[in-house]
């Protein structure tokens, strides 16, 4: 291609394809006043030099000569192409847009969350009269899924973080001669608060996300409009068996968890020249049966939460393969963040029991 | 314009699915610029057969030819030179549903070439164009119709200016207005562009209106029954299963 500014001359080469163009396309923009193109040995175009052609054939003060019949063959096509694009509405929303946007999202939301919890009691209490109505199957494989299978993540997870938590505190304690108290310090933070936590955040990183998925994908495919259309409520056939399973195997586990976060710091006790028998003495003396009942009743409700959240985001998700990972994203999130809200209310209500 | 001198070369492929033979030893070769289709009951392999043609599925045995290279054995800058002379449109369209129409049909250009912005623009508004969507090149695939996304997926395919289009069911689930001016398409960009087409389909319609040759595959012998003009299959096919399919009649009835 030889492109000459004084003359305001370009003559093309043989091929004007994608490697030409990619050189050759900023000089579009230089090309102002009448100029002459050249084409006649012009022989092989592909898709990049017929938009070069086309673009050019566009400006008015541009004249296009030698072309071979072929390559006009190819360009007419085109010739319909309206020379600039229709102009697309702005889709940028404005502050005050982002702002209603935004707060409408949460308002539907909550909406949305009230919304599922009544259809879901309804449904639960159905089921309650009506053993019949679970799919109990489902039910335990979920169970077995959420639960057994989380065995080892969840129990591995509560032994280092006990293990940790006597680490750290063994250390400080010893200066004051106190370190007995490690075992105060280890039972009541895991029993109480950390071992229902920690199990739930496990169980909403592996169990609500996956259901959030396996809906979500379900909700894409149809599915969950096919089984509407059958008379079949998604509710008793997707949410209650996954609900229960959360509400059976998040007690169970936050039990076996904090047993076994009690039993790390143990082990990092008896290293430190304690007796077991010693240990266990203080264990009972500083856990009374209250702090074993507030994480037990606790986990039910985490349990619950992690569940419905993940089912509720599967419910929600829109279309394509982004919608699945957004809903899975938002079903850990949100249910993170109401393990900690319920949490936090919890604590007030124990506080105000003196548990 | 249809060429003696082959784009594609199939010998004695055999495809299985782990002891499961799908299709066993056929050959047939596709010329430059023809249109040709490979239709087919249900399960007869068609799919399969599309797959091992774009080398998703490597075959058990046999060789396939693409401008006589072999696509079983090519690797990397081989492989990625020969992908670059197909273009496929899946069943479903599978555009990506994070990117609209238009940054689909960039997406290729901008990996492959060095074109700057403005002209992978430009060159995504002409393939949209040549498919009936550059209103839409703005849309999302989930903004558009299912036809509409079909449509796109052709000019997603054919954003390198490959030398074959591979369509899998190009027809399915389309009304017959639709399908048609998806024939009209496949026609057009035959006669002006030289692209050769090979089309998975069992819609009888859509073959009269398009095919220049087609090969109908058979799952109880798994090889290739019959080869030829779709016209000539319909009207002097002495085989009764070739005659069942052109004629619609049950597969009781043909006997």
């Amino acid at each position: 291609m030889n492109f000459d500014p004084q003359t305001r001359r370009l003559v093309l080469g043989e091929s004007l394809d994608a490697g030409v163009v990619a050189e050759a396309w900023s000089r579009l923009g230089t090309m102002s006043g009448a100029w002459k193109v050249e084409a006649a040995s012009l022989i092989k175009v592909d898709g990049a030099g017929l938009a070069f052609l086309w673009v050019l054939g566009r400006e008015e003060h541009v004249r296009i000569s030698g072309l071979r019949p072929e390559i006009l063959a190819l360009l007419k096509p085109f010739a319909s192409l309206p020379a600039h694009p229709a102009e697309e509405p702005d889709r940028r929303d404005s502050f005050f847009e982002q702002i209603g946007r935004v707060s409408w999202g949460i308002f539907q939301d909550v909406r949305d969350q009230i919304a599922f919890i009544g259809e879901f009691s309804v449904m639960a209490l159905r089921c309650v009269a009506h053993p019949g109505l679970v799919r109990w199957r489902d039910m335990w494989v979920t169970a077995q899924k959420a639960g057994v299978d989380a065995l080892v993540v969840a129990g591995m997870v509560s032994f280092l973080t006990g293990m940790i938590m006597a680490f750290q505190a063994a250390v400080p304690l010893r200066q004051f001669g106190v370190d007995i108290f490690v075992v105060n310090l280890v039972a009541l933070a895991l029993l109480r608060e950390l071992g229902p936590i920690m199990t739930a955040v496990v169980l909403a990183g592996r169990s609500g996300s996956a259901f959030a998925a396996e809906i979500g994908t379900m909700t894409v495919n149809e599915e969950i409009s096919a089984l509407r259309t059958m008379g079949l409520d998604p509710m008793r056939f997707l949410v209650v068996p996954r609900v229960l399973a959360g509400f059976i195997v998040t007690p169970i586990l936050t039990v076996y968890a904090s047993f076994l976060g009690v039993a790390g710091g143990f082990l990092v006790m008896m290293t430190q020249g304690f007796p077991f028998a010693a240990l266990w003495n203080q264990l009972v003396s500083a856990v009374g049966v209250t702090d074993l009942m507030t994480g037990f009743i606790k986990s039910f409700v985490f349990g619950i939460l992690v569940a419905g959240v993940g089912c509720l985001r599967g419910l929600q998700t829109g279309h394509g393969a982004t919608a699945v990972g957004e809903s899975t994203t938002r079903a850990v999130v949100s249910a993170i963040f109401l393990i900690v809200v319920v949490d936090a209310v919890f604590a007030v209500i124990f506080y105000v029991l003196k548990w | 314009m249809v060429t003696e001198s082959n784009i594609i070369e199939v010998q004695n492929l055999t495809a299985a699915y782990g002891d499961f033979v799908i299709l066993d030893r056929i050959s047939f070769d596709v010329h430059h610029g023809e249109i040709f289709v490979v239709l087919g009951g249900s399960g007869c392999g068609k799919s399969t057969l599309m797959k091992h043609l774009i080398g998703l599925v490597p075959p058990a045995s046999g060789t396939i030819l693409l401008d006589g290279q072999d696509i079983t054995t090519a690797v990397g800058t081989e492989r990625e030179d020969l992908i670059k002379k197909f273009g496929v449109m899946y069943q479903s369209g599978a555009l990506f549903g994070s990117l609209t129409l238009e940054e689909n049909v960039m997406l290729a250009l901008e990996e492959f070439t060095h074109l700057p912005a403005d002209a992978r623009r430009m060159i995504a508004r002409m393939k949209l164009f040549l498919v009936g969507l550059e209103r839409f090149t703005r849309h999302y695939p989930s903004e558009v119709s299912g036809g509409m996304q079909k449509r796109a997926a052709i000019a997603r395919a054919m954003a390198l200016d490959p030398e074959v289009l591979f369509l899998d069911e190009p027809s399915a689930g389309l009304d017959p207005v639709t399908s048609a001016g998806l024939d009209e398409l496949i026609l057009n960009l035959n006669k002006n562009l030289g692209v050769t087409f090979v089309i998975v389909s069992h819609e009888l319609a859509s073959i009269y209106a398009v095919a220049d040759r087609v090969i109908m595959l058979d799952s109880k012998s798994k090889g290739i029954l019959a080869e030829g003009p779709p016209g000539d299959l319909r009207d002097k096919a002495t085989d009764p299963a070739v005659h069942a399919f052109f004629h619609r009649e049950s597969q009781e009835a043909a006997g």
